[in-house]
């Protein structure tokens, strides 16, 4: 799948849905609840469920990052699943929350 | 990533809440969503290639900062408040391009070659229409072009892109992080990075957004007021003067969260005055410029309490501080010769990021390797927080020593008796330039040799203003931002040598 910058995916099993917000240096496939996530526009598969190892569940406005990959995603929509790339779960990252300025 | 894709993450995760305006009738994410959409469609109609805003504040102009977003052409915010040639040659500089121009300022532009003239109102009425299906998608380029305020020559055009405004929204704001019932009161004009920014992190974090249509302190306090705002920006003259009315009102702000400040200097007496007529206010330094997207230092509301309480002097003084560098970018001070400057020593600051434009449409200033010269002085003290000390141009050399005329203009704040102040270099054959200072005296005021004498005892000698002129007032923008230039022009002509010691 193409994971440019602002591309928007949602999960194919639960209601997470996120934002590129950086790519992954490769081609990668991105996942949620344990099934590639889909195009934003798409419909969804039929028939899956969330895979019980991808069920941790994800949180709106948390980032999510990969080392490996360099790939960050943004979580514009929480769910019961959880991501991974490639089968790889990738963890919430600490955002230190700064005060309003503008 | 592309500015418009902010509100629409924020039109899907709460479309209902609301966005814009009053609490009356305010314009809710969805509706938001769907006005520039259909502004876009009206825009797109009517041709060119920048999207060019004259007016006052209101929610027509983040309206059109979407709008112009769907349609990928920068939104150009332009100063109204120009004298009408000034705004004029702005305006041509821009074609071709569709300007919303308030109504009743079309007159003042007659017609412009290549320039598609739009009234507000006829834009607002078109983002009322529905709009069927998806707009085409545009790849992200070119998001603002705002022109500098030209205290120093002809306006610089500076470019945003939808990456650097977008990279600065998501490292700086939570993802509708801000409490229902939250608003944000916005009273910088549409043609400041501030007002840009407040437009986009406001949209982002979720809070509603209220623009005062321009600033006086009467409107700004209340609406506040009745508006319930919980969060505002404002420069450092601003918060003077609100000062001024809440205390001869004998009036607070019960509802007031957070108060931030950033776009020039701010007087130390006046911030100290601030914490304590809104002690339940958290207090923001932001420091930024137009070519960083906006802030890129912040000294928060623990540093500013911390500050006012400490008995340690190094942590007191950080009150002038604008804080510490975002974590999400770099900050270093630089000598001449572009070396690192160690702690405490002043020299040029630079910074880099994704936030950084550093670009103006005839060029680009931003280094290969991507560092910004910001043409600030400044320098950081051992815990990192960075002190600025104006702009290089404005430095002062005499007989080969750099004088910053804050840290004079600074001393001379602390005077009883001294109600603004402003120091700058006059030509002088003997050493080059000589310190000069225009003063504007609280009633019953003491005299230039105290003055001199308070200077000398808390700096140097060659610190000491040797000029002295006593005015009425200062001449400043409409931003708050000290007309130096003109300042020194007239002070070049008319300035007198204090008594000689």
């Amino acid at each position: 799948m193409e994971l440019k910058p602002g591309s928007r995916w949602k999960s194919a099993v639960c209601d997470t849905e996120v934002v590129v917000v950086r790519p992954p240096k490769s081609d990668a496939s991105l996942e949620c609840g344990g099934h590639p996530m889909v195009a934003h526009a798409a419909a969804k598969p039929d028939g899956l469920s969330i895979a019980l190892d991808h069920s941790a569940g994800t949180q709106m406005g948390k980032r999510f990052a990969d080392e490996e990959s360099g790939l960050e995603v943004l979580c514009s929509k929480g769910g019961a699943g959880s991501l991974s790339l490639d089968g790889r779960a990738i963890s919430a990252k600490d955002a230190k929350k700064l005060p309003a300025s503008d | 990533m592309h500015t418009t894709l902010l509100l629409d993450m924020a039109a899907d995760a709460a479309p209902d809440r609301l966005a814009l305006g009053r609490r009356e009738d305010g314009v809710t994410f969805s509706d938001l969503q769907r006005r520039a959409r259909a502004g876009a469609v009206a825009l797109e109609a009517a041709g060119g290639d920048t999207v060019v805003f004259v007016g006052l504040n209101g929610p027509a102009m983040p309206v059109a900062i979407f709008a112009a977003g769907l349609l990928g052409k920068p939104f150009a915010p332009l100063n109204y408040r120009l004298p009408d040639a000034d705004l004029a040659r702005l305006l041509a500089r821009t074609a071709p391009c569709v300007a919303i121009v308030d109504d009743d300022m079309l007159v003042r532009l007659g017609e412009c070659p290549g320039v598609t003239m739009m009234a507000r109102s006829a834009f607002e009425r078109a983002c009322e229409a529905e709009v069927d299906g998806e707009l085409a998608y545009v790849e992200p380029d070119i998001a603002v072009l705002l022109f500098t305020s030209g205290t120093t020559g002809e306006p610089k055009a500076a470019i945003l892109r939808h990456a650097n405004l977008t990279s600065y929204v998501i490292s700086t704001v939570e993802f509708l992080g801000s409490e229902e019932g939250e608003a944000a009161l916005v009273s910088v004009p549409p043609y400041h990075i501030a007002g840009i920014s407040a437009v986009l992190t406001g949209v982002y974090g979720g809070r509603r957004l209220v623009h005062l249509e321009a600033f006086t302190p009467e409107a700004w306090v209340d609406e506040a007021t009745a508006e319930q705002i919980t969060h505002a920006m404002v420069v450092p003259t601003m918060l003077g003067r609100i000062l001024d009315i809440l205390e001869g009102r004998g009036a607070g702000l019960p509802h007031l969260k957070a108060l931030s400040y950033g776009g020039g200097r701010m007087p130390q007496p006046v911030i100290e005055r601030a914490l304590r007529v809104l002690p339940h206010v958290d207090f923001v330094n932001a420091y930024g410029l137009t070519e960083t997207s906006s802030t890129v230092a912040v000294l928060g509301p623990e540093d500013h309490r911390e500050a006012m309480s400490s008995p340690d002097e190094a942590v007191r003084r950080r009150l002038g501080s604008v804080g510490r560098p975002l974590p999400t970018l770099e900050l270093e001070i630089r000598g001449p010769d572009g070396e690192v400057m160690p702690t405490g020593q002043s020299g040029e600051i630079y910074v880099r990021g994704e936030q950084v434009s550093g670009e103006y449409t005839h060029k680009k200033v931003v280094q290969d390797d991507g560092w910004f010269a910001t043409n600030d002085g400044g320098w950081m003290d051992e815990a990192g927080y960075l002190f600025v000390e104006g702009r290089l141009d404005d430095v002062i050399v005499r007989g080969g020593e750099n004088i910053s005329p804050g840290e004079i203009e600074d001393v001379l704040r602390e005077h009883p008796d001294v109600a603004d102040v402003a120091v700058l270099g006059l030509p002088d054959d003997e050493w080059g330039e000589r310190v000069a200072a225009a003063v504007v005296l609280k009633a019953g005021g003491t005299a230039p040799d105290a003055l001199a004498d308070w200077v000398r005892a808390r700096l140097r000698s060659t610190k000491t203003p040797e000029v002295w002129e006593i005015r009425d007032a200062l001449p400043y923008n409409d931003t708050g931002k000290l007309l130096r230039r003109q300042l020194k022009v007239e002070m070049a002509g008319v300035a007198r040598p204090a008594t000689v010691r």
